[in-house]
């Protein structure tokens, strides 16, 4: 089996977990920039971790001939400081010429303030003005739905934006309708806890079709599994699915919405 | 799948996490002291699970969801704690 991990935050995770994720069939990783789990005190954090995901995660992951591409933004988690939001944004055009990086992301919400909101809406005039991919974190728990429909209504009132370069990540069975039918590709995140196990993944994946949707395990620095995409693709085998159908579900599906980027090749 | 072989492939795992349920509820009635809204959002959302529409999973996510359109005007942390605890006290 083959799989494409498009969302992972490794940085957060050891190389035995690398080691893991080749042995089980992943062809390419590719990591948005994240919350690390503390607000960094100074733009001078965010250089150094987009340097650390621009130029030594990618050689971390080649010592296991894994391709490594990466999506640079703040995350939403320390974009109600708009003053530090905005001296993050201004130097990403530097690193938007690293021959990895696929797009802007993970941009988005968090608890839906108008600090966020305002900052979202600066990523993407940052994408817009690049002509880069985009890829947005919907909100936890409680503040998904809510979220999700507001990262909406400002993405549609947006003439530059083509919804077919824009994933909408961690969607669940109240929201995934919504993303899809309004023309965007949508995430589905498989966590222990929270976001969807398999099961559900795939009963989603059911009821609103396989067309534009990509799994992904957002592992990082918390609770959650690297190899949750290629269990996902076990839970399908048990349902009967075809090597063919998993292949495109996990494979075929994260290529086809990376390689709009032309810089996404995997052998 | 047919429902006969969703039922073998899943009954037991969903009788494993209806007991857990259980048993937390149980827990929970057990403790002394005052609870917080989460007890009460996740009794209402107990109750989508008798309907017999096939989209309970989607409603129970709704129940604890804030359904609110106005972006807050600041942030009142970083974190979600799973259920909806209701418009911000002014």
């Amino acid at each position: 089996m083959r799989y494409i991990e498009p969302h992972a935050h490794m940085v957060s995770r050891t190389t035995d977990d690398y080691e893991a994720m080749v042995t089980a069939g992943c062809a390419a990783v590719c990591e948005p920039a994240f919350w690390a789990g503390f607000d960094r005190s100074s733009v001078d954090g965010f250089h150094d971790y987009f340097c650390q995901l621009t130029d030594y995660e990618p050689k971390r992951a080649a010592r296991f001939g894994l391709p490594h591409y990466s999506w640079l933004c703040i995350n939403p988690k320390e974009s109600e400081d708009m003053g530090l939001a905005r001296e993050v944004i201004s130097i990403i055009p530097e690193f938007l010429k690293c021959p990895t990086v696929l797009g802007i992301g993970e941009i988005g919400l968090n608890k839906n303030t108008r600090n966020e909101l305002t900052i979202l809406q600066e990523h993407v005039d940052l994408a817009a003005k690049h002509d880069q991919l985009i890829l947005v974190h919907t909100p936890h728990l409680e503040d998904k739905f809510k979220g999700t429909r507001l990262i909406l209504d400002l993405l549609k009132s947006d003439s530059r934006i083509q919804p077919n370069r824009v994933i909408i990540d961690h969607v669940e069975e109240h929201t995934v309708s919504m993303v899809l039918d309004a023309g965007f590709w949508a995430g589905i995140t498989l966590y222990p806890e929270s976001k969807a196990t398999p099961a559900r993944a795939i009963d989603m994946v059911e009821q609103a079709g396989m067309r534009n949707i990509w799994l992904n395990c957002a592992c990082d620095w918390g609770r959650s599994e690297p190899l949750a995409v290629p269990r996902t693709a076990l839970e399908m085998r048990r349902r009967g699915y075809s090597a063919v159908a998993i292949d495109h579900l996990v494979y075929g599906n994260p290529l086809r919405f990376l390689s709009q980027n032309p810089r996404f090749q995997i052998a | 799948m047919t429902r006969q072989q969703v039922l073998d492939l899943y009954f037991m795992d969903a009788r494993c996490k209806l007991i857990e349920l259980a048993a937390f509820l149980d827990r929970v009635e057990r403790a002394e002291g005052e609870g917080d809204f989460r007890h009460k959002a996740l009794l209402k959302a107990l109750e989508v699970l008798s309907s017999r529409e096939p989209s309970r999973a989607r409603d129970v996510l709704m129940t604890l969801s804030d359904p609110t359109s106005e972006p807050l005007a600041a942030a009142p942390g970083k974190g979600a704690c799973g259920a909806w605890p209701g418009p911000p006290q002014s």
